[in-house]
C-alpha cells in the first residue's frame, strides 16, 4: 500500500484535523508515514498544504515527489488548482467548491470550478452545504475527508475510531456530528464515481 | 512496552533532550524553530521535574541563561532559529573557546526557500566557524537519537554541539522510536577548573588552545560516527555525498539499492577519510546538502588532484532555496513523470493580517496621516505588523532584522529625514529594541516609535511575550519623557485619536512613543476556547 495526498487550503482552514485523522488511522494499522505541515507566515490566511504520504514500506522523502501523488484533498476550490503538478495522470482531484476569498483579485468562482470539471479525475463537492444537512456546517472539513476516503485504502473502522478520538475532547454530540459529516461525504463521493 | 510516538521533527529534539535529561530549556520562538520549546512546556515529565522552559527575552538572553545552567553542571538545550543565531552569535563564539561543564546542545533550525525568514543562511558555517561538532539528523529519529549523543558529546568533550535542521524535517511528522525511560538530571557541580569561564587574553588564549587541540579528536569521532555511512554501488561514473534530509530525497529516486556509491553525512566535521573512500571510488561526485554549498566548498578543497565536484556552487542544483526529489531527480538525469496542468489562471495567496486585527486600526491612522508627508518614512521591524508592507496598506518600508525599526529611524532622522517613524512588535521591541531606543533617547533624536502592543508573539504562534505589562515603564526608564509616552486601545471608534496624536508627536522635536494596544484576535480566540 502506498498512497501520497496533497492537502491544500487556506491558513486558519484547519487542514491539519483532516491530516491527523488519517495519520491515527494509518498508525492504527502500523503503516510507516511522513506528514509534512505548512507552519509560521503563511498560516496567517495564505495559501498553505501539507504532504500526507502513508506506505506499508518505509518512506524516504517528506516532499511527494512531481506527478506522484494519488490525492489532491482541497479544501477550497482554487487551492485545489495550485498543486497538480503534483498530481499523476491518474490522480484525483477531491476540492470543496465553497471559495475562501480573502484576496481581491480571486478569478470568477465559475472560471475555477469550470477548470476543476476540466481535469480528467475530480469530485467537487459543497462541503458547507452537506455538513449544514448533516448538522454542523462547521464540519465541513469531515465531509472532505468523507469524500477522499473512497480513494485511500485505509479501513472505514480505523477512520471512525480516528475521528471519534479526535472529537471525543469535545463531547459525544460533536462525534456524532462530524462522524455524519464524514459519511454524508463519502456517500457523495461513491455516488459521484458510479455516475 | 514499545514507545514509539508520532512526532514533528522539532518535537523529536525536544522529546531528545528530555529524555538525556536537560534541566532547562532556553529559546525565543521563531519559524521553524519554535515548537521545541513548546513541546517541552507541554511535556508531563518536563513539567515533573520542573524543567526550566519559560521563553527568554531573546537568542542572546537565553543562550547565555543556557550557559550559567552548564556551568553549574546541569544539561541544557538551546533553540532558535538560523537568524536567531546571529542575535546570539557573541557568546556562540566564545562558549566553544569556554567549553561548556553539563552538556549543551544548540538546535539551530534553518529556512532554505524563505518561508518565513528573511535568509536563507546555512547554520553549519557557525558550526564550522566555532570549530564545534555539527549535527544534521536525515529524519525524525535521527533528531532524536542525535539529540541524546549530542547531549552525551557535549559532556565527554566540554564543548557545545550543534544540532542543524531545516525546515522540512521540522515540520513533518514521522514514527519515532523512543528510550525506556528519561535520563536523570545531572546533580549540581561546578567547574573543575575555575578558570575556565575567564575570557581573559591569556586564558583564553589557553582556553582556544584546548579547542584545536580538540579538533582532530572531533574529526576522529565524525570518522566513526554511526550517522555517517558509505555504501557502494556499480556505477563508478558518479559518487554521490547526501547531507542530512538531502538522503532521502536521493533514495526516493532510488527506494531500492543506488547504482552509485554514496556517503550520508549527518555529523561534521566532515569525515575527511570517508569521502576519500568515496572519491577513489568514482569519476565524479555529485554533493546533495540542503542550504550553502559547504561541503562542495570543503570537498574542493580535499580533493586537490582534480575529480569533477557537481552542486549548487558548480550549478548541476540550484543555488538557492530548499532542495525536493524533483530536484535531485534531474540532478541525476532520471526521467520522471510529470503532473496534471491547470486550464485556469492561478493567482497567489499572501498572508495577511487577521481580520479584526489591532495593527489593522495602526495602519489606517498612520496612512492617513502619512499622507501629509509622502511615502518612504516609516521603518519597521519583524512580527505580524511586517504585512503592513502588502496592500492593501502599503504602509512600511523596511523589515531587516529585529529591532532595527527603531535605530533605522534614528539613523534616517540623523541624516535629516523628517518624520521619521518606526513601528514594532512588543516582542520584538523587548527583544532588540530597547537599546536602539536608549541610543535615539541619549541623541534626542526626532523620531516617532510606534510600538504596536498585541500582547503577544503572534506571528509564532502567541507565545508570552516578555514585554507584557512593561513597556511604559521600560520606554520612561530609558529616559522617554512621560509626557510623550502614549496609550490607547487599538479599536476603529479611537481612529481620529490616534491620528491627532500622531500628529501632535510628528511635531514634537525629539523622542516620542505611541502604544495601540489589543490582545491579538487569534490569542483571545485561543483563551475562549479553553
Amino acid at each position: 500500500m502506498k498512497c501520497d495526498i496533497v492537502l491544500a487550503g487556506v491558513g486558519g482552514q484547519g487542514i491539519l484535523s483532516i491530516a491527523t485523522v488519517l495519520g491515527l488511522a494509518a498508525v492504527e494499522n502500523n503503516l510507516y508515514l511522513k506528514q509534512a505541515e505548512t507552519h509560521g507566515m503563511s498560516q496567517r490566511g495564505g495559501a498553505v498544504q501539507s504532504y500526507l504520504r502513508l506506505s506499508d514500506q518505509p518512506i524516504h522523502s517528506d516532499l511527494i515527489p512531481s506527478g506522484e501523488a494519488q490525492l489532491i484533498l482541497s479544501v477550497e476550490p482554487l487551492e485545489s488548482l495550485r498543486y497538480l503538478s503534483f498530481l499523476s495522470k491518474e490522480g484525483y482531484l477531491i476540492t470543496n467548491t465553497t471559495p475562501y476569498v480573502n484576496i481581491p483579485d480571486y478569478p470568477e468562482v465559475e472560471g475555477v470550478l469550470d477548470s476543476i470539471s476540466k481535469l480528467p479525475h475530480h469530485v467537487a463537492i459543497d462541503a458547507e452545504s452537506v455538513a449544514k444537512m448533516a448538522g454542523n456546517a462547521k464540519s465541513s472539513n469531515m465531509v472532505m475527508l468523507g469524500a477522499a476516503s473512497p480513494f485511500i485504502d485505509l479501513p472505514l473502522k480505523s477512520l471512525e475510531e480516528a475521528i471519534r478520538s479526535i472529537f471525543a475532547r469535545k463531547g459525544e454530540e460533536m462525534v456524532t456530528v462530524n462522524l455524519k459529516a464524514f459519511h454524508a461525504g463519502r456517500s457523495f463521493a461513491e455516488r459521484t464515481l458510479n455516475r | 512496552m514499545t514507545h514509539k510516538k508520532l512526532l514533528l521533527g522539532v518535537e523529536a529534539i525536544g522529546q531528545g533532550a528530555i529524555d538525556g535529561g536537560i534541566s532547562g530549556v532556553y529559546a525565543y520562538p521563531g519559524t521553524p524553530s519554535t515548537e521545541i520549546t513548546e513541546y517541552i512546556q507541554e511535556n508531563e515529565v518536563a513539567i515533573e521535574r520542573n524543567v526550566h522552559r519559560q521563553w527568554s527575552a531573546n537568542e542572546k538572553t537565553a543562550m547565555e541563561a543556557a550557559l550559567g545552567m552548564s556551568y553549574a553542571g546541569k544539561r541544557t538545550l538551546v533553540c532558535m532559529k538560523h537568524v536567531g543565531l546571529n542575535v546570539a552569535a557573541d557568546v556562540f563564539m566564545n562558549i566553544a573557546v569556554t567549553g561548556i561543564n553539563g552538556g549543551m546542545v544548540v538546535a539551530v533550525a534553518d529556512d532554505p526557500s524563505m518561508h518565513s525568514s528573511q535568509n536563507e543562511q546555512d547554520s553549519r558555517y557557525y558550526g564550522r566557524f566555532a570549530m564545534i561538532p555539527v549535527l544534521e539528523p536525515a529524519n525524525q529519529q535521527e533528531a532524536y537519537d542525535l539529540t541524546l549523543a549530542g547531549l552525551d558529546l557535549s559532556e565527554k568533550y566540554g564543548l557545545p554541539v550543534m544540532i542543524r535542521i531545516t525546515t522540512r524535517l521540522a515540520h513533518s511528522r514521522s514514527g519515532v522510536q523512543l528510550v525506556e525511560k528519561a535520563r536523570a538530571e545531572n546533580p549540581i557541580s561546578l567547574p573543575s577548573d575555575p578558570m575556565q569561564f575567564v575570557l581573559l587574553p591569556a586564558n583564553a588564549r589557553r582556553r582556544y588552545q584546548n579547542l584545536l587541540n580538540l579538533q582532530p579528536d572531533l574529526l576522529e569521532l565524525s570518522e566513526q560516527s554511526a550517522f555517517n555511512s558509505f555504501e557502494n554501488g556499480t556505477d563508478r561514473s558518479l559518487g554521490i555525498v547526501c547531507c542530512g534530509i538531502a538522503v532521502n530525497y536521493f533514495r526516493e529516486n532510488y527506494p531500492g539499492v543506488s547504482p552509485y556509491p554514496w556517503v550520508k553525512i549527518s555529523q561534521y566535521p566532515l569525515p575527511e577519510k570517508l569521502l576519500k573512500q568515496l572519491e577513489a571510488a568514482v569519476d565524479e561526485i555529485l554533493v546533495l546538502e540542503e542550504g550553502y554549498p559547504l561541503v562542495e566548498e570543503q570537498l574542493r578543497g580535499f580533493f586537490q588532484r582534480g575529480k569533477k565536484i557537481l552542486g549548487r556552487l558548480e550549478g548541476t542544483l540550484p543555488r538557492a532555496g530548499e532542495l525536493n526529489p524533483d530536484l535531485v531527480a534531474s540532478a541525476l538525469h532520471l526521467e520522471k513523470p510529470s503532473g496534471q496542468v491547470t486550464s485556469g489562471t492561478l493567482v497567489n495567496r499572501p498572508p495577511a493580517l487577521c481580520k479584526g486585527c489591532g495593527h489593522h486600526d495602526t495602519y489606517r491612522a498612520l496612512n492617513e496621516v502619512m499622507e501629509e508627508h509622502g511615502k518612504g518614512k516609516v521603518f519597521s521591524d519583524i512580527g505580524c505588523y511586517t504585512l503592513g508592507a502588502l496592500p492593501p496598506y502599503n504602509s512600511i518600508y523596511s523589515c531587516v532584522d529585529m529591532g532595527a525599526s527603531v535605530t533605522m529611524a534614528k539613523g534616517a532622522a540623523d541624516a535629516g529625514l523628517f518624520p521619521s517613524i518606526a513601528v514594532i512588535g512588543d516582542s520584538t521591541f523587548t527583544h532588540s529594541g530597547i537599546t536602539g531606543l536608549l541610543d535615539a533617547v541619549n541623541e534626542q533624536s526626532n523620531i516617532v516609535l510606534i510600538i504596536g502592543d498585541n500582547e503577544s508573539i503572534s506571528m509564532t504562534g502567541g507565545q508570552d511575550s516578555s514585554a507584557l505589562g512593561r513597556i511604559e515603564a521600560i520606554c520612561e526608564g530609558v529616559g522617554v519623557l512621560p509626557d510623550h509616552i502614549h496609550v490607547l486601545e487599538s479599536l476603529p471608534k479611537n481612529h481620529e485619536v490616534l491620528v491627532s496624536l500622531l500628529r501632535q508627536e510628528i511635531a514634537y522635536q525629539g523622542v516620542s512613543v505611541i502604544i495601540p494596544r489589543r490582545e491579538c484576535i487569534q490569542k483571545l480566540a485561543r483563551r475562549k476556547r479553553n
